[in-house]
């Protein structure tokens, strides 16, 4: 019994001669189940591959049918009248500065107000903390007419601090920093206090250090929620040269149906795609981390 | 009494100062919008602030008895709910439990494989979507063609996906479905390696099949990250909003009109403050309501 620990890192294949655990099934199913998933995992993936074969193609080929599978004649129009007829350069550097604002805000928010409620005691401390994680579990829809009031009121439509203003409090970011907080020894803080240094100090030379990888995770989720983001945007923004980029290249097909240009709307969603896909096949690894640090201590 | 809760709240400066950042924000953006939807939901408000006008219940009678579409949209909403959320958990816990024994490499691939859709975001993947589902043009209409599928289902003849009411929602749902499935299977993934090994062993021993292993151990273990799974991926598709702005903007004859896109069309776009706040507090009770069924599973489930 004592040698079934197995290394999976090295890859298990199925018929191994070794005590395996959670097969479900015999050898036959399982391959005929996994066919299930591969063909799974490729009708996730057409999608995408189909905006991108598609962004080549000029307006007659794209309404052909049967469809051109492979763009015979691939042609640049789409991208040059994207990139080039449209303001798509400023949605992206739009994109960019509100996702990375939230992002920002949403790291610094979170690991101030994890550190205190995982780490701090103080009148108060489970209301306020239940108030946030409320929020976390409500539709933001909910209070999004009062907002655009409150924003009217303010003022900040078309502006960078109207789009991001309401995502400066992340509340899974707070959720998760404070489990992570939970999770550091407290001698490691008394130490610090023992050596004299003060709370901003202590905040700023210990806490912050030791939190690198829960900040990695937020300001990935933050950072993807507020690119991904369309409602709120959307309704912020009324100048052309205000929108962000998924909101920009959305405008570019739902100009009425019938005379949309296929190309240009498979183009702007590839430019829209294509940035956030780069971050996360160089952060993966903290997009699952993130995800399941919240779940399993939680 | 109170001069040692002076002295706590005293000793507890600090923690005040560290969630000041957050919950400053906080009151200004999410605390203060709150209240004031409920407020506004009983006034009959629009964009002039002067004329507003306090009509007690009459914005949610209305919505109730005399709006055409509102009740449409509930019943739309909790169609998509009680679809997709349900597919999604069946649909993660058959692959996760399935690649969970492949090499790291293979497991990595389906993962990214299935956390794609979420990394693309609504839009993109809305605007892809029209193009596949389109009647003349479309690549869906050509597989099914293809396969054969066409003349089966409708005599030969092109299928409108986004055009029949009785296609509309369900095409939708796939398209919120596809996007659906990558955070539960990497939860449920985590869930699998937590789950001690020995375990499995001894049910090996005494005989236990794979499949019985399965109902007697993995679901029983796996049951915490499940219901979390439920309640998020609840949340999640009771806000169905994109798929329905840019693919049938709630058509045909409102078969996909959802609360939070009346919400918009009627708040926001028509500056019906006050009913389209109305709107929003019932989708809070509907959503708090459910979120609370969820939990009371879950804290039975738990202890």
């Amino acid at each position: 019994m004592a040698e079934t620990t197995l290394d999976y890192s090295r890859g298990l294949m199925p018929g191994d001669q070794v005590l395996r655990r959670r097969y479900l099934v015999g050898r036959w199913l399982r391959y005929l189940a996994l066919a299930i998933i591969v063909a799974l995992a490729i009708i996730l993936l057409i999608p995408i591959l189909w905006m991108i074969l598609g962004s080549f193609k000029i307006q007659r080929v794209a309404l052909a049918y049967p469809p051109e599978l492979i763009p015979s004649n691939p042609v640049m129009d789409n991208w040059e009248r994207l990139l080039i007829d449209r303001p798509s350069m400023r949605w992206l550097v739009n994109s960019f500065i509100v996702a990375g604002g939230i992002a920002i805000f949403g790291v610094l928010t979170s690991t101030c107000a994890g550190y205190a409620f995982g780490k701090k005691q103080f009148p108060g401390r489970t209301i306020f903390f239940w108030l946030i994680l409320m929020t976390m579990m409500l539709p933001r829809q909910i209070y999004i007419i009062p907002l655009f009031v409150l924003m009217k009121s303010f003022g900040w439509f078309n502006s960078y601090q109207g789009m991001i203003a309401p995502y400066i409090v992340y509340p899974f970011g707070i959720f998760l920093m404070r489990q992570y907080m939970q999770s550091i020894p407290d001698e490691l803080l008394e130490a610090g206090k023992m050596d004299g240094a003060s709370e901003i100090q202590l905040f700023r030379h210990v806490v912050l250090p030791l939190s690198r990888p829960a900040i990695g995770a937020i300001a990935i989720f933050a950072f993807m929620a507020g690119w991904n983001d369309y409602l709120w945007q959307l309704v912020m923004a009324t100048d052309e040269l205000w929108l962000t980029l998924p909101v920009g290249v959305a405008k570019l097909t739902a100009s009425g149906v019938g005379s949309i240009d296929i190309g240009v709307g498979m183009a702007g969603a590839t430019f829209a795609f294509v940035p956030m896909l780069l971050i996360f096949l160089v952060f993966q690894n903290y997009f699952i981390k993130g995800i399941t640090v919240g779940a399993l201590k939680g | 009494m109170l001069k040692r809760f002076s002295k706590r709240v005293w000793d507890g400066r600090w923690g005040y100062v560290f969630i000041a950042p957050a919950m400053i924000p906080f009151a200004i953006f999410t605390a203060y919008p709150l209240v004031q939807g409920l407020l506004l939901s009983f006034y009959k408000a629009g964009v002039n602030r002067d004329k507003w006008k306090y009509i007690g219940l009459k914005n949610y009678t209305n919505l109730l008895t005399r709006d055409p579409v509102f009740p449409t949209a509930i019943k739309n909403t909790f169609l998509f709910v009680l679809g997709v959320v349900p597919a999604a958990m069946i649909i993660c816990l058959f692959v996760a439990v399935l690649i969970y024994p492949l090499s790291q490499r293979k497991q990595t691939f389906f993962r990214a494989a299935f956390y794609m859709p979420v990394v693309s975001a609504g839009v993109v993947l809305a605007m892809v979507w029209v193009y596949i589902y389109s009647q003349e043009y479309g690549l869906l209409n050509y597989l099914f063609e293809t396969l054969g599928l066409l003349e089966l289902l409708n005599e030969g003849e092109k299928i409108g996906w986004l055009a029949q009411t009785n296609t509309a929602l369900l095409s939708l749902a796939i398209v919120v479905l596809s996007w659906s499935l990558g955070q539960p299977l990497i939860l449920f993934l985590a869930g699998l390696g937590a789950i001690p090994e020995p375990l499995y062993d001894a049910a090996k021993i005494d005989g236990a099949s794979g499949w019985q292993a399965f109902w007697k151990i993995t679901l029983p273990l796996l049951r915490p990250t499940m219901l979390f799974v439920l309640v998020v991926l609840t949340i999640a598709v009771f806000q169905v909003f994109v798929v329905v702005q840019l693919m049938t903007l709630g058509g045909p004859a409102n078969a996909t009109q959802t609360i939070v896109y009346r919400i918009w069309v009627t708040g926001i776009v028509g500056a019906k403050f006050g009913y389209g706040s109305a709107m929003a507090v019932i989708l809070l009770s509907i959503v708090s309501l459910v979120a609370l069924v969820q939990f009371k599973l879950l804290d039975r489930q738990l202890t």
